[in-house]
């Protein structure tokens, strides 16, 4: 066994051997455990959480319900959650952000020890957490949701005070009413601009539906102003799909430039709301820049991320490849061909729960079934979705053939309608589930 | 070949001024080394080369591969030594042409 799962592995693993030897005699138990003390009145096993987005409280509550005797901390600085799952209809004016904010009393119901800090270290060594206020915390298992950090370096002339003027709103909160307000206050006839970045970036279809919802908006309050979406790929999330319903619901309003038509961005002057791409330039009257991304910055603190700012992990333990007793999962883990959407962080979170709680009884976790849906509204009354079912294979988690897809191309209008239902009734579950009961 | 190219050149520069120009251009860039669905190679068809002229000297010129991805972007430096016309030329397997041209100004 491995030094690095630890000594309540190897305690767990004795114990078992003991259930074993006792039926042989109890005299080799004696002599194996004469000089333990510890056996029997060891303290019940600590998993430490940090990020209380999807996946961390998933992970919380999960854990505790499999294993009511798991002490559970979760380490989380905000004391309200926004979820970033259907903040596109805030964007477009269809729903109140507070309808999108959730506390963590649910999660304190649950016997989960809510600490409202920020994590700034971690010695993986001792296996303890540090705080910003001193605090420690040590644990046999640390599990590490941090989400996504924004690259501010990766578009020169973007940076956090440029936010302010050209927002990003990929993560919810005051920068999805900061667009919203700006598309509030922009005449007819403007023009509004999103920069798209390269993959892999938080929720892979989120700039195609929030593209579609801003056209929505305009098309049916600013019917002059146009949508122009400066894409540094060639290929996207439900492509077909989308771009089918643009063609009969937005035809005049949405302008999608890809790579190969020179949609990348590579600078921007946030003093004239300028996008600079390889070839040209545009003016915009609102700009929704949504830069690259990174696992969120704790990670690289704790040296769980690679070169790639994301977190490599084992696809059956969510454990990091880089440091041991420690999991990652959401947004900030490297999930293979696993998306980075709100239904994976809560598939991950709870696959990753029953692995940890294996591995602290000192059994081999078995490999996970994961699955992930997506619904994106096209319009209020018309939604698109995909699903797709993963498995570890040859390390990564490989997506399972012939076992998902996505809605059919050709659908009557009450199937999109049913599905923009499905989509609330998925919402509603999910943060009921995570957050609220 | 009648793809559609993009090209970058500054509109003006100073003399001397080290300058980017950047060039696409949209193709598949097939490789040769696919099949079908019926199972038939599909025929190679490639952009395999890539010139650059200012004011009539060649300042950049590549040979392109099947390895090179689809729609190929390239950058590159030359020095601004007159006001005059940026030429690309891009010639596929089929020996077909297509040019972009573009004017800049040296002060």
């Amino acid at each position: 066994m491995p030094w690095r799962n630890g000594w309540r592995n190897t305690l767990m693993k004795l114990q078992s051997r003991r259930r074993v030897l006792q039926g042989l005699g109890a005299g080799g138990v004696a002599a194996l455990f004469g000089t333990s003390p510890a056996v029997g009145q060891s303290a019940p096993p600590r998993v430490v959480v940090i990020g209380g987005g999807i996946a961390g409280a998933s992970v919380s509550r999960a854990l505790r319900r499999e294993d009511p005797t798991i002490s559970v901390t979760l380490v989380e600085p905000s004391t309200r959650y926004t979820t970033c799952p259907f903040s596109n209809l805030v964007v477009a004016g269809l729903r109140e952000i507070a309808t999108l904010q959730f506390g963590y009393d649910g999660l304190r119901r649950a016997g989960i020890d809510v600490v409202h800090e920020s994590a700034v270290a971690v010695d993986s060594d001792a296996r303890r957490v540090r705080l910003r206020d001193g605090v420690e915390f040590t644990y046999d298992r640390l599990v590490v949701a941090p989400g996504v950090d924004l690259r501010w370096d990766a578009i020169p002339g973007y940076s956090e005070s440029a936010a302010s003027t050209m927002p990003h709103a990929w993560k919810a909160g005051e920068q999805t009413i900061l667009l919203r307000r700006q598309l509030e206050a922009m005449d007819d006839g403007g023009v509004v601009i999103m920069s798209v970045p390269a993959n892999p970036f938080r929720c892979p279809p989120g700039p195609y539906e929030r593209a579609s919802l801003i056209a929505h908006y305009l098309k049916t309050r600013k019917p002059r102003s146009k949508l122009i979406v400066l894409d540094a790929k060639d290929q996207f999330s439900k492509q077909r799909l989308f771009t089918a319903a643009w063609k009969t619901l937005y035809p005049e309003t949405i302008e999608w430039i890809s790579l190969s038509d020179g949609g990348r961005v590579r600078e921007i002057d946030p003093s004239t709301k300028t996008l600079v791409t390889e070839f040209s330039s545009h003016r915009a009257d609102v700009a929704n820049i949504i830069p690259p991304q990174r696992a969120g910055s704790i990670a690289g603190v704790i040296g769980i991320a690679d070169q790639t700012g994301w977190c490599p992990i084992d696809p059956v333990t969510f454990e990091s490849r880089l440091v041991p007793n420690i999991h990652v999962i959401g947004d900030a883990a490297i999930g293979g061909a696993m998306p980075k959407s709100a239904f994976t962080a809560n598939a991950q979170a709870k696959a990753c729960a029953s692995a940890i709680v294996q591995l602290l009884r000192g059994a081999d976790p078995a490999a996970p079934k994961l699955i992930n849906t997506c619904y994106s509204l096209v319009a209020p009354d018309y939604a698109i979705s995909i699903a797709g079912v993963y498995t570890p294979r040859n390390g990564l988690l490989a997506e399972v053939d012939g076992a998902g897809g996505t809605s059919p191309i050709d659908a009557p209008a009450a199937t999109r309608a049913a599905e923009a239902t499905y989509a609330e009734s998925w919402y509603q579950a999910m943060t009921r589930e995570v957050f609220v009961r | 070949m009648a793809a559609r190219a993009l090209i970058h050149v500054p509109k003006t520069a100073k003399k001397g001024e080290v300058i980017e120009l950047r060039a696409m251009i949209s193709h598949r860039m097939e490789t040769g080394q696919r099949q079908g669905v019926n199972g038939e190679a599909i025929p190679r068809d490639i952009i395999n080369r890539l010139t650059c002229t200012y004011e009539g000297v060649e300042v950049f010129s590549a040979e392109l591969f099947p390895a090179v991805s689809a729609n190929p972007f390239v950058s590159f430096y030359t020095v601004a030594v007159q006001s005059g016309v940026i030429v690309f030329t891009w010639i596929d397997d089929a020996g077909a042409k297509q040019v972009a041209t573009a004017e800049i100004t040296v002060s």
